[in-house]
């Protein structure tokens, strides 16, 4: 811990892990944040996961 | 497109996933809170199931699949889908009897009846609040008849159908009958832009693209001619080329758009079909009939998102998305708490997928002296060379609990595969992938000196990396590595005929064996990373994007072209919101100005440029004297903007009263509305035509923008807005709705029947068709204001000497559409703001500050490890055809004119395989998957016989 850390975490807690969550997620665990992703669902992805396919390069949304 | 992602948090190290919760409280400060988590039991220890679905196969209780809409059934044990993340079932004890089959089933004993909800603490610095949304209820707008007749289904619901994994297997069927539709309508706005009923007087943005979508897809799945109809009050395609996708539907795929108001959804019980009744722009009633009905639900915040606000103390809206301000789009009203996603505003994946960088930019910021500090880093063993020894390779067979074990005779296979060349151990394991077992693997490979590994189990896409690891724990090169899947391809599907699948698997494995004897150790490249960042373009994107990079602690060159910072916002005087951009701009300049870390360099213009992620080098010409400067940096922004399109159409610049809209804001902000007693304007200038097929999205809520000051401060002046469809997207709906209310008048016209404005006695006379009349309108107007469109910065030099590619519009091409519309093809690139399409304030600070959070994930390594998966050139056997160089998608092999050789950059090549796959000659190899090491597979299936 240094010095000028003081009391700082290097933590970030992200509810919801839809589409928007996990890659807020990955952006910070990718910068050297470590990261709690909470979700009420037994499963993370979100409503994208629910998704068939997307506008507009009709890609599979899976 | 979202799998990868999916495992990607599953598997990342420092990403804690922890579902069946949720936050009861949060205290403390920003840098240090404290939240009190309420954990949910799951009744199955996600970290002993290891997936496999004996539990759900056995379980005697049916229940609701939520995940498929209630449109069929699963099991009381149940995972939501066969991809999920983590990938552990759980037990809806709403439905479970408490049987203890699939406690008897469980080989991992992983089911616990006694589960209980509990408490757990985290400390944390920043919280991000991404709770998303929920599609619209349309049960209680009873006129729809949903929940009532069978063949009306909410989109979310169509989505499902549409689906492969769907209840329907993908077959396009109606819920009544399972019969295939012939006729399918989709009515727009359903919890949409309505305040009467359902309260939600917002527009959900992504409605009219889904519904496009799904019209388009429903095609491509029928079998005869189906006939699909999107009614609508305006179709708002307003994203980046979604116009272009627009049009294919109604000019390509015949699909038809009505624009109308519905009455009523009535069935006819003899054929479960559905009377749409509905009235069209002249006002007549009109009925059509149809075979299915899809309501294009909107987005809604759920309750408990609502309840989560109240317990962060966060204020929300009148429609309970996050208060934001214009100028912070990611931060809401507690300190250290930052929301992004649908949760923020009504918006499409994009701009979740932007707002959720930004989101990441703004909580890391705070904490940029603590970073690193909770992070988990494995060591790993220094690797041993095995290249001179014989191959001693070791095989595992999994059973997958009784997945694999159920159906194939594993002793058999794995007896098999110890009689085959070089396989010096085998094993077989129960669960593979469990964490025992990797000790086993690491404790195996040590004692028996193997230097190849097998494991003959599952998919190598959810599994191969974590075995990689484990060689890797031991001192094994991570390329020596090889999986057989015995259960996706094997057992899953000849699951009746066990004799045959135990012959595949022994095939499998015998092919496998084959090819870890021929696979080479591969030494990943490790690449230093510069941590300056290059900023192109002053504007307020390149700004936040400056800052941002800067707030985290890295040195930004910002470039800008003109002698001072600000770029097309010194044009602009206030958002539709009411905040004010001169101020908030004037703010911006000082602190970017006076940031330690920022260096502007205005008047500067690029003229050289080489390197690659890391490692690049820009020249730049700087100031009137030509000042040559060279920069050296890891990583770059394209912030290079765009500027509002000068219009030719409509007596433009040949009459001072006809104006643009930047124009007419600079007039109202000097001289105000008092004197203008008859405004026109006219949308869709320089847009939706044949020149610029796009929609310039800001547009419509310029007009009612500047409509909305005229009447506020001039009540008795005329505003006509003349418009193909208004698209004031998410909650700017709300100022459409109040220039109405104020007396703005809103004329549709065609594109074929545009309005004619010509000079006139007083002032310009406007003449347009009105549709609801049949007759033209003759206006007379003070002022004409062209709703101008937005058109790219040139970027041709630029592009010329940094080889970014642009579309034919002159923005930027991202690396993905959907799911990286921040990055660019190359990597260490990085775009925000209108370069890469047109948007409004708020949007491009988000996308700045999301394109300084991508730039971290770079910039906050020292050094980046490069896949060593490359193409490799035999120069001695090439002869230079250039067939490579044509076909790369990435531009990576380059014929090195001096030595007359092609050169492959190991540390841009995306190892895609296709040069490998191209090469007449067979002079190009993708390592690891080298042609020996594929044919060898080929061979060994051979020899077994077929």
């Amino acid at each position: 811990m240094g010095s000028d850390r003081g009391k700082t975490s290097g933590s970030v807690m992200v509810v919801g892990a839809g589409i928007a969550g996990m890659q807020a997620s990955l952006d910070l665990a990718n910068s050297d944040y470590y990261v709690h992703l909470v979700d009420k669902l037994p499963t993370v992805g979100g409503m994208m996961a629910r998704l068939d396919k997307t506008f507009p390069t009709n890609d599979c949304a899976m | 497109m979202i799998s990868p992602k999916l495992v990607e948090v599953g598997r990342h190290l420092n990403v804690n996933i922890i579902t069946n919760s949720e936050i009861k409280s949060v205290e403390g400060e920003p840098g240090n809170f404290t939240v009190t988590l309420v954990n949910h039991p799951r009744y199955i220890d996600p970290v002993k199931c290891t997936g496999c679905g004996e539990c759900a196969m056995h379980c005697p209780v049916t229940a609701v699949n939520s995940y498929n809409k209630g449109l069929d059934d699963r099991r009381a044990t149940f995972i939501e889908y066969p991809q999920a993340v983590p990938l552990a079932f759980g037990i809806d004890t709403d439905t479970c009897i408490g049987c203890g089959l699939c406690e008897n089933m469980c080989v991992a004993k992983a089911i616990r009846y006694d589960d209980t909800e509990r408490e757990s603490a985290l400390t944390v610095g920043s919280i991000i609040l991404a709770a998303g949304s929920q599609g619209y209820d349309p049960s209680k707008l009873d006129f729809l008849g949903y929940g009532k007749f069978a063949n009306v289904v909410t989109s979310e619901e169509f989505e499902r159908i549409l689906s492969a994994s769907g209840p329907y297997r993908g077959h396009l069927c109606r819920p009544l009958d399972r019969e295939e539709p012939k006729k399918i309508a989709w009515l727009q706005c359903i919890g949409s832009r309505e305040t009467n009923k359902c309260g939600n007087g917002y527009c959900s943005s992504v409605c009219c693209m889904y519904a496009v979508k799904e019209a388009m897809i429903a095609k491509e799945h029928a079998h005869g001619d189906l006939d699909c109809a999107i009614f609508n009050m305006d179709i708002r395609t307003f994203g980046k080329d979604y116009e272009k996708y627009y049009l294919r539907a109604k000019d390509k795929d015949g699909v038809r758009f009505i624009k109308s108001r519905v009455h009523t959804v009535v069935e006819i019980p003899e054929t479960g079909d559905l009377t749409v009744r509905f009235v069209n722009e002249a006002g007549e009633i009109l009925e059509e009939t149809f075979s299915m009905v899809v309501l294009s639900v909107g987005l809604q915040v759920p309750e408990t998102s609502k309840i989560l606000a109240q317990q962060l103390g966060i204020e929300l809206d009148k429609y309970s998305f996050v208060e934001t301000d214009p100028f912070t789009p990611v931060s809401t009203s507690r300190k250290g708490v930052y929301t992004c996603g649908v949760f923020q505003g009504p918006k499409d994946i994009p701009g979740s997928i932007t707002e959720a960088s930004a989101a990441a930019c703004a909580a890391g910021s705070d904490l940029a002296v603590a970073r690193g500090t909770d992070t988990k880093v494995i060591e790993m063993p220094d690797q041993q060379d095995v290249t001179a020894e014989t191959p001693r390779i070791g095989v595992f067979v999994c059973n997958c609990g009784i997945n694999i074990g159920g159906v194939v005779n594993v002793p058999a296979v794995t007896e098999y595969a110890a009689t085959l060349p070089f396989v010096a151990y085998t094993d077989q394991n129960l669960f593979t992938c469990s964490q025992d077992t990797q000790d086993k693997i690491k404790e195996k490979i040590i004692e028996h000196k193997l230097n190849r590994v097998v494991v003959a189990s599952c998919s190598p896409k959810t599994h191969e990396q974590m075995f990689m690891e484990t060689l890797e724990a031991c001192g094994l090169n991570r390329y020596l590595f090889e999986m057989a899947n015995i259960r996706n391809q094997n057992s899953w599907i000849h699951s009746k005929t066990p004799d045959i699948a135990t012959q595949k698997a022994k095939d499998l494995v015998r092919m496998a064996v084959a090819r870890s004897a021929m696979l080479k150790q591969l030494n990943e490249k490790v690449i230093s990373v510069n941590k300056q960042a290059l900023v192109i373009g002053g504007g307020v994107a390149g700004m936040n994007a400056a800052l941002g990079l800067g707030k985290q602690g890295f040195q930004v060159a910002l470039l800008e072209k003109d002698a001072s910072l600000g770029g097309y916002s010194r044009m602009l005087h206030h958002t539709i919101e009411g905040g004010d951009i001169q101020k908030y701009l004037k703010d911006l300049i000082a602190d970017v100005i006076a940031h330690d870390k920022i260096e502007v360099i205005t008047g500067a213009r690029v003229v050289d440029f080489s390197g690659y992620k890391g490692n690049f080098t820009t020249s730049v010409l700087v100031g009137p004297e030509n000042k040559k400067r060279t920069i050296k940096h890891g990583i770059i922004i394209v912030a290079t903007g765009a500027g509002e399109y000068t219009p030719k159409e409509y007596g433009f610049n040949q009459d001072p009263r006809v104006v643009t809209q930047v124009q007419l804001g600079d007039i109202l902000e000097e001289k105000g509305a008092a004197d203008l007693s008859s405004v026109v304007m006219i949308q869709c200038v320089g847009s939706r035509n044949e020149e610029n097929e796009n929609c310039s999205r800001i547009c419509c809520q310029n007009a009612v923008k500047n409509a909305l000051i005229i009447k506020k401060q001039n009540p008795e002046a005329n505003v006509f807005v003349l418009y193909r469809d208004i698209r004031t997207y998410g909650l700017m709906e709300d100022f459409y709705k109040e220039a109405r209310n104020l007396g703005v008048i809103f004329i549709r016209f065609e594109p074929e029947n545009p309005p004619k404005v010509e000079p006139a006695a007083e002032g310009m006379m406007v003449t347009i068709k009105d549709h609801i009349l049949q007759k033209n309108l003759e206006i007379r107007a003070d002022l004409v204001t062209l709703s101008a469109g937005m058109v790219a910065e040139d970027t041709t030099e630029l592009c010329g000497i940094m080889k970014f590619n642009r579309n034919p519009e002159g923005y930027f091409i991202e690396a993905h559409v959907k799911l990286r519309p921040v990055d660019m093809p190359g990597d260490g690139i990085f775009l925000c703001g209108t370069a890469h399409g047109p948007k409004l304030i708020t949007e491009a600070i988000a996308q700045a500050q999301a394109a300084a959070s991508r730039a971290t994930t770079f910039l906050s390594k020292s050094e980046i490890k490069l896949s060593a998966i490359t193409a490799q050139v035999d120069t001695e056997h090439c002869v230079k055809c250039l067939t490579c160089v044509r076909s790369c998608p990435f531009n990576v092999p380059v014929f090195n004119t001096e030595k007359q050789v092609i050169e492959i950059d190991e540390a841009i090549c995306h190892g895609c395989g296709i040069c490998a796959g191209v090469c007449p000659r067979q002079t190009i190899q993708l390592n690891y998957y080298e042609d020996d090491q594929i044919l060898c597979k080929i061979d060994a299936l051979l020899a077994g016989g077929m």
